[in-house]
């Protein structure tokens, strides 16, 4: 392989042995890099040191959207474009317009959050280093990974393969780009 | 005195700490299984050959459904008379069915959301083929609505979609709401149900293409998008399916809510009741429920998945099935006593009637099958004994058929004027058409075990003690204190 690799990937074969490592690599200072897990570890985000997910601003958008929408439609059709008096009752009311606009609401911050969460993972993606990798499969099965990507400024091919091995990675490899 | 002097000074009155008692965990996964036994178990049930009993019953539901289509196509052709509605009764098996059919859903979205929040692990094993339940079941709802409206090529007319009357939808109305609510409830367990499967079809894609089979491969790839076990999408992800499971809980309430609001906001005696929307939701929660225990145990012996579908599993939807029926048992009591307290002498009769009239067959159908039945879920013997869960299952069942039956067709059977009662009886075609969505139902649930996981693998590992990252001896206080980090 004469190329630059993407990175270098290791596998550990138990979840506490992958929290470690995890501790580990966020403590050596990388940032560009990744574990791939068949499950969500609980945990793993503290000890990968993530932050709290963005999706709820979405959501929220979503909801806010949502529920706006469904009472200005009611309002709009009701009110302005065809006003029409149905059993005596006032044009528009918001407690009438309320069933309608929560349905929306969600069904709009369901929407947003799939939408938010998609966009944030950065999928549908149609290529990855790691999804050529072999290790994927074991990967989405039963064994853990960590990927330190070669884009990170502290990357350096031989350390970061002796921190990987301090940690407990085996069969480290180089991942082609 | 002094002896309590002491106690006091060895133990500050406010600890700094307190530790939740340390409980046992339910072991949620039998015989110790690893985590690739989960993936191996649970593709091998899609990567195997075709099982000869899946073509019979997948043939046998075709046939069935085809009921379904000649109902619909004689309906379109002629004219929605060809069921048996006439005056009073206008609503009849079309509504039923729609309101039993949903309802059965509502146990699906009970499981992935509400169980979700509450943080019963034990939903993972089961959730899968609940909410895949779920949307099968509206959308045996759907027809019935759809091709009551009589031309249901202007069906459209349900939606604000500006057409050439130049009118709007009358957003007053509880069946318009209605509109809104099935479809948003469709819509978004569709949704719901993807994003779980996310991580799943991602597996089977690295499988197929690991085994040389491109084609499905590229299938499941498709729809993966890309998905490859990253934390840092995980992360997202859980954020995500939690913002769901908290949106879908109070959808699926209000779903049934707006359901039984087809029935409260009129006046008719028997109707015009405030208890409606939380003892529709109980019972459809009841059902349900009935209806996964109906599924799951058979797929359960088939399939081999005992490990997986444990008899804690069968207990805790046993006494959901017990707690929610009794809330029915109490409905059905506590609408006698309002109608014999509330004093109004309509209101009286209209229960009265449904005990003893004309339609007495049918009410104590629904009280000894939705009453006594779940009551057998008290004993743990009946509770070990699968094939009489599963009999009794089918009870309720035909209990909450017969509940929506007798709710609708008895209050509108003896309405307010005398001169127009009547006594509804199905017609063959609407027969038909009911019987049929059994077909719909089960050719949709076929193709479902047969081609998508039917547990959520990746859900099922993370309740494993493996998953645990402090080591698996750990049980009790020390996982606890970690939820709470």
């Amino acid at each position: 392989m004469s190329a630059k690799p993407y990175g270098l990937i290791a596998t550990f074969d138990t979840t506490p042995s992958v929290y470690h490592a995890a501790e580990q690599v966020r403590d050596a200072g990388y940032k560009k890099w990744d574990c791939i897990t068949p499950f969500p570890v609980h945990g793993l985000d503290k000890a990968m040191g993530l932050k709290r997910s963005h999706v709820p601003k979405f959501s929220l958008a979503g909801g806010i959207i949502g529920f706006t929408l469904g009472m200005s439609l009611i309002f709009w059709s009701s009110y302005i474009d065809y006003p029409l008096i149905v059993g005596g009752k006032p044009y528009f009311s918001p407690l009438f317009a309320f069933p309608v606009s929560y349905e929306l609401c969600i069904l709009f911050t369901a929407f947003a959050t799939i939408g938010g969460m998609l966009f944030l993972n950065g999928l549908p993606q149609h290529y990855h280093p790691v999804l050529k990798s072999d290790k994927i499969l074991s990967g989405m099965d039963d064994k853990f990974h960590i990927v330190i990507e070669s884009a990170d400024p502290k990357f350096d091919l031989t350390q970061t393969r002796v921190l990987l091995e301090k940690a407990g990675g085996k069969d480290i490899q180089e991942l082609e780009a | 005195m002094a002896a309590h002097a002491h106690t006091a000074a060895a133990q500050p009155a406010i600890l700094n700490e307190v530790n939740p008692t340390p409980f046992p965990r339910v072991i949620l996964v039998e015989n110790n299984r690893s985590f690739g036994w989960v993936t191996e178990k649970i593709c091998g049930i899609i990567e195997g050959k075709t099982p000869t009993w899946w073509w019979v019953c997948f043939i046998l539901a075709c046939c069935v459904a085809s009921f379904t289509v000649i109902g619909i196509t004689y309906l379109v052709a002629t004219g929605v008379g060809v069921w048996g509605h006439a005056n009073p009764v206008n609503w009849a098996w079309d509504i039923v069915n729609f309101v039993f059919w949903i309802g059965i859903g509502h146990a699906g979205t009970l499981i992935s959301a509400i169980l979700c929040l509450l943080r019963q692990k034990w939903r993972t094993s089961i959730n899968r083929a609940a909410e895949a339940m779920t949307i099968f079941a509206v959308v045996c709802a759907g027809i019935f609505p759809l091709f009551h409206v009589g031309r249901a090529w202007f069906a459209w007319y349900l939606f604000p979609i500006p057409n050439s009357n130049a009118i709007w939808q009358n957003y007053r109305s509880p069946l318009e709401w209605d509109v809104f609510a099935v479809s948003t409830y469709g819509t978004v367990s569709v949704l719901f149900w993807y994003v779980g499967l996310l991580p799943d079809l991602a597996i089977l894609r690295d499988r197929f293409f690991r085994a040389g089979n491109k084609v499905r491969s590229f299938c499941y790839g498709f729809f993966a998008l890309g998905w490859r076990g990253s934390n840092r999408h995980w992360s997202n992800y859980e954020m995500a399916y939690l913002i769901l499971a908290g949106v879908s809980t109070p959808l699926v309430l209000s779903v049934h809510t707006i359901v039984s609001f087809d029935f409260a906001v009129s006046l008719l005696p028997g109707w015009h009741t405030t208890i409606f929307p939380p003892y529709f939701v109980a019972g459809a929660i009841f059902s349900g429920f009935g209806m996964v225990i109906t599924l799951m145990l058979p797929l359960r012996a088939i399939y081999g998945l005992q490990d997986l579908i444990t008899q804690y599993h069968i207990d805790c939807m046993c006494k959901i099935i017990l707690a929610t029926g009794t809330i029915v048992g109490y409905a059905y009591g506590i609408e006698f006593f309002i109608a014999w307290y509330g004093a109004n002498p309509n209101e009286g009769f209209a229960f009265i009637n449904r005990a003893f009239g004309h339609y007495a067959w049918a009410y104590w159908i629904m009280v000894s099958c939705n009453v006594i039945t779940p009551q057998f879920f008290w004993f743990k013997k009946v509770r070990e004994n699968t094939a009489l869960v599963w009999i009794l299952s089918i009870f309720v069942n035909v209990g909450m058929w017969f509940e929506r039956f007798v709710i609708i067709v008895t209050s509108l059977a003896r309405d307010f004027l005398p001169s127009s009662w009547g006594y509804y009886s199905p017609s063959i075609v609407e027969i038909f058409t009911f019987f049929g969505t059994f077909g719909v139902f089960s050719v949709l649930f076929l193709l479902f075990i047969r081609f998508l996981p039917v547990m959520p693998m990746a859900e099922i590992k993370s309740v494993m003690p493996q998953a645990d990252v402090h080591g698996h001896d750990h049980h009790g206080t020390d996982a606890l204190a970690k939820d709470h980090h």
